[in-house]
């Protein structure tokens, strides 16, 4: 778009990682009865994959500013 | 303190609060000092997607299947990404053409279709229905619960009670008049309420206060914090599978994948979602803040959700609660009775939410879209002539959200036992999806017609109906069973739950992937087998291009008559009097006027900004027909709205071709300039050497005709002194003769035409030449040669004579500036890097550094000339040097004052072919 220094772009890239990220196969690696931390391992990797993502997120549009 | 009078006075202490929030923020609004003017306030309005189906729905689905209620979350994260594209544009399209509503923003795209806007607005308040009925039930269940505390008991089935008693109806009645005081007090030109909006933000910070302090009771206070609870999960028989449950419980992957899309569309196209988006947005730069801040949102308030549902299932044993309740429960079953209030007033929070912002939308789109576009038509009403119209649209929204909120609790009776809260939801989220399509092909797809986009709506409708719908109606016993057994007259292929034999899917998926199907088929097929008219074109375009366009073009498309009075009549009629005088001085204004003034008339520009004006209180279609109404136009064909867009594409074409072309024209004029500036240095030159050459020429000639004159005028001289007068004479004539020799020399060098007779040339023979030819005149100076020359020095090209001539005048220069009787001059020859190189040094005064860098220009000659005049002509050295760079070569001087001076050159060793010819 007009003028973002390519941060759509960029957006939209983590927009796709976080597709792939939340889907099959890689959620089926996660999907064991695991406990990481004394936390299942499915879920462990869902929320500390989704703060990942927000974070990225963040510097993106936090980086290029407005 | 749970008794039933506390429970009451807090739930409307709550609800008036909120209104207190919601009063003063339309003060300050009022005042120019908004509140809501700010990312973070954006952002936590956008978390109006947390609704009782998330306070109190997400612990059920995990407590059921584990982690299958992540998706609805995860699918904003991901969609919220692509806001910085696709939700920019539609903020642009929407502040240009001062959209209301998401049907405005469809009916807008495809030709201000008032056909279309209705259309999507029944399918929005059909859809919406189960949802709504989904915070009607978690209300009035919690409220049920509360109020039966410190027992646990879950509420009675709907229907059980006589309707006046059910707690759900009276729940749906007040927060209509909640609503109805909300939202619709007053009429807002541009449907901003900004009130409503500051409350929102607050009930995001409640339910999420709320939500995260049971999170941390029970994983903290019950349990001994997270790894306490999984690990009792997984001892438990029954819970161990939830721990890696996507094979097994949650059905399949597929539908997972389908969950995060149907939320990522949600997101976009849930009517209050576009409403806190689009239209209650102030600044497109709060998608700076907001595409993080809000997934955070989300991911904070989920947390909790898996320690409560295993808590849940830990405490409560054998299913005799709800897990739709764990929330207001667990607290409850520990006699945490303030928590517990809280939590209550959350599940309120969102819930309450939820109703206000999703009725306000849907009364907008029902009264602008789909009531007032029937109205206008309806000559009998003569509403067009009615004075004042803004009591009449409020009368019609407040009766919309009434009407919505009993329609919701109708299908609450209807069908509300059937599913739990989130999979009534999810029904709600697959009948908004199918605004997906005719949005991003509107946005993206210039082709896209007003009847693609109907067929589109229409079909992906009807398929939603058919497969989520009439299921749920069949479930609940008001359709016949055998429906959904056997299909409709017992044909198997059109079962609504496994449509066409499509089975082995949860029902969302099944319903998905038909809709779409149909929906985006329908749509692709019909716009591309249609042909649109001119008004469609024309919209079409506003929209792909809002990027492109520079302000809204919308002006340059209309043709016709109108006077302002009418216009302003027509304005006063919609948004009543003060509201449109306000926007004529605002107007005026832009123009550098005064309201009223007779110079400005009803143009293109005021007819579109009247036409723009109305649409914000009525919708784009309804104010399409009022100013049709109310000005005498001529209507644009295809191809004139054609041509116009081509004249806009064609302007941009010329001026990027016209900046190209003075870009062009400026790099020209600045190689102009420095040729010029060139040929000015040169004229300079010339002058320079003409004003020289001529005071050379003229000092001999004056010494000359001075001796010749006394020589004429005096027959008596001596002979002695005759004879010395006469050779002066003669010397002198040689000098003007060599330096017009010179003079010729060098002009033929520089302008190219010099013989060049090029030959092998061995430079030690030559040296061996110039040396005795100049023997005489270092005997006669009594100056001392010495030559270092090696034994073989392979040949250069030059030309022989041309090159004497320099070793001549580097020799004679050296003697010119030896003392006489104690000079030394060293003659050496060498041969490195594929050069000959000569070396004649002096031990004469040397020359400062000033003087070397002008020795080898014309007439400069060491020393100061105005007192000492060297003897030589001032060229020798220039010609020197020209002769030897014509050869390849360099000519340079080394020297310090005082120790003399080695002047040097190279030949490269043949490099030009051998023979003559001319340069």
């Amino acid at each position: 778009m007009e003028g973002d220094g390519g941060k759509g772009q960029r957006l939209v890239a983590l927009c796709m990682l976080g597709f792939l990220t939340f889907n099959y196969p890689v959620l089926a690696l996660f999907n064991k009865p695991l406990l990481f931390l004394g936390i299942p391992l499915l879920y462990a990797y869902i929320f500390a994959a989704w703060a990942l993502l927000i974070a990225l997120m963040a510097r993106v549009v936090g980086r290029a500013g407005s | 303190m749970l008794q039933g009078w506390v429970v009451v006075l807090a739930s409307f202490a709550y609800l008036g609060l909120l209104f207190a929030i919601a009063y003063y923020a339309d003060q300050r609004a009022d005042q120019g000092r908004s509140v809501i003017a700010s990312p973070y306030v954006y952002s936590l309005s956008l978390a109006v997607y947390a609704t009782a189906w998330t306070f109190y729905g997400s612990v059920g689905r995990a407590a059921a299947d584990g982690v299958g209620f992540l998706p609805i979350y995860i699918g904003p994260t991901l969609m919220i990404a692509l806001w910085w594209i696709v939700m920019r544009k539609i903020l642009r399209i929407s502040k240009a053409n001062r959209i209301t509503s998401l049907a405005d923003f469809i009916a807008s795209r495809y030709g201000k279709s008032a056909l279309v806007g209705g259309v999507v607005t029944i399918i929005a308040v059909i859809g919406i229905l189960p949802y709504i009925s989904l915070q009607l039930k978690a209300v009035s269940n919690s409220f049920t619960i509360v109020m039966q505390y410190p027992e646990i008991v879950m509420p009675a089935k709907v229907g059980a009670l006589p309707v006046f008693q059910d707690t759900a109806l009276w729940v749906a009645l007040i927060l209509a008049v909640f609503t109805i005081l909300f939202g619709t007090r007053h009429l807002d030109a541009a449907e901003h309420h900004e009130g409503m909006v500051a409350a929102i933000a607050f009930e995001s910070l409640v339910k999420l206060l709320a939500f995260v302090a049971v999170g941390v009771f029970v994983t903290f206070g019950i349990y001994r914090g997270f790894g306490d609870v999984f690990s009792r999960a997984s001892a438990d028989p029954a819970l161990a599978p939830m721990l890696s449950p996507l094979e097994g419980v949650a059905g399949s992957y597929a539908s997972w994948v389908w969950l995060t899309i149907l939320s990522m569309l949600a997101i976009m196209f849930l009517p209050r979602q576009f409403q806190v988006a689009v239209i209650e947005n102030k600044d497109e730069r709060y998608l700076d803040k907001a595409i993080w801040i809000f997934p955070l949102y989300m991911l904070a308030i989920n947390v909790f959700v898996l320690p409560i549902a295993f808590g849940g299932r830990l405490h409560f044993p054998g299913g005799s609660v709800d897990a739709d309740t764990y929330v207001l429960t667990l607290p409850m079953a520990e006699h945490q009775e303030l928590l517990a209030l809280l939590v209550y007033i959350g599940g309120l929070s969102a819930a309450t939410g939820m109703v206000i912002v999703e009725t306000i939308a849907l009364s907008t789109m029902v009264c602008n879209d789909l009531v007032m576009p029937v109205l206008l038509r309806l000559k009998r009403l003569r509403l067009a002539e009615r004075p004042d119209l803004t009591r009449l649209l409020l009368a019609i929204r407040r009766g919309a959200i009434v009407l919505i909120l009993l329609l919701g609790y109708l299908y609450f009776r209807l069908a509300g036992e059937a599913y739990a809260l989130v999979s009534i939801g999810l029904i709600s989220f697959a009948a908004v999806a199918q605004f997906a399509p005719v949005v991003f092909g509107g946005l993206f797809w210039r082709n896209a017609t007003r009847r693609g986009a109907l067929a589109g709506l229409l079909a992906g409708f009807g398929v939603w109906a058919y497969t989520l719908l009439l299921p749920a109606l069949a479930r609940s016993g008001w359709l016949p069973g055998s429906l959904l057994e056997h299909g409709p007259f017992g044909i198997e292929l059109l079962k609504p739950l496994a449509l066409f034999g499509l089975s082995g899917l949860d029902q969302i998926t099944h319903a998905m992937i038909w809709s779409m199907a149909a929906n985006v088929g329908a749509y692709i097929a019909v716009s591309l087998s249609d042909s649109p008219s001119a008004e469609e074109h024309r919209q079409a375009s506003l929209f792909v291009d809002v990027f492109r366009r520079a302000g809204g073009g919308g002006a340059r498309f209309w043709r016709g008559t109108a006077s302002v009075p009418d216009l302003q009549h027509v304005l006063a009629r919609f948004l009543g009097a003060t509201a449109a005088d306000e926007a004529l001085r605002e107007y005026a204004r832009a123009r550098g006027r005064q309201w009223p003034d007779e110079r400005i008339v009803a143009d293109a520009d005021f007819v579109h900004f009247v036409e723009v004006q109305l649409g914000g209180a009525i919708g784009s279609a309804s104010a399409r027909i009022m100013v049709a109404q109310a000005v005498k136009e001529d209507a644009l064909t295809l191809d004139e709205v054609r041509e116009i867009l081509d004249e806009a594409s064609q302007v941009v074409v010329y001026s990027h071709r016209l900046e190209q072309k003075s870009r062009e024209l400026e790099a020209a004029t600045a190689e102009l300039r420095t040729a010029n500036e060139q040929l000015k240095e040169l004229d300079r030159l010339k002058d320079d050497f003409m004003s020289t050459i001529t005071h050379e020429l003229r000092t001999p000639l004056t010494s000359i005709r001075a001796f010749s004159e006394i020589l004429l005028s005096d027959p008596m001289i001596e002979p002695a002194q005759r004879t010395k007068f006469v050779t002066i004479i003669m010397k002198e004539t040689e000098r003007l003769t060599r330096l017009i020799n010179q003079v010729l020399d060098l002009a033929k060098i520089e302008s190219g035409r010099a013989d060049w007779r090029v030959a092998r040339v061995d430079v030690k023979e030559i040296v061996a030449d110039a040396l005795a030819g100049m023997a005489a005149v270092f005997d006669e100076k009594g100056v001392t040669v010495t030559t270092s020359l090696p034994d073989h020095v392979p040949p250069v090209t030059a030309d022989l004579d041309r090159l004497i001539q320099v070793l001549l005048n580097l020799l004679s220069n050296a003697v010119k500036f030896c003392e006489p009787g104690r000079g030394r001059i060293d003659v050496s020859l060498s041969e490195s890097d594929g050069h000959a190189r000569v070396d004649i040094r002096d031990n004469g005064p040397g020359i400062s550094l000033a003087d070397q860098a002008v020795i080898f220009e014309k007439f400069r000659q060491a020393g100061d000339t105005m007192t000492a005049k060297p003897p030589g002509t001032g060229l020798g050295l220039h010609i020197s040097r020209q002769i030897v760079e014509h050869f390849g070569g360099r000519m340079w001087v080394e020297s310090r004052i005082g120790h003399g001076a080695c002047f040097s050159f190279t030949l490269p060793i043949e490099t030009v072919p051998v023979g003559a010819h001319r340069a």
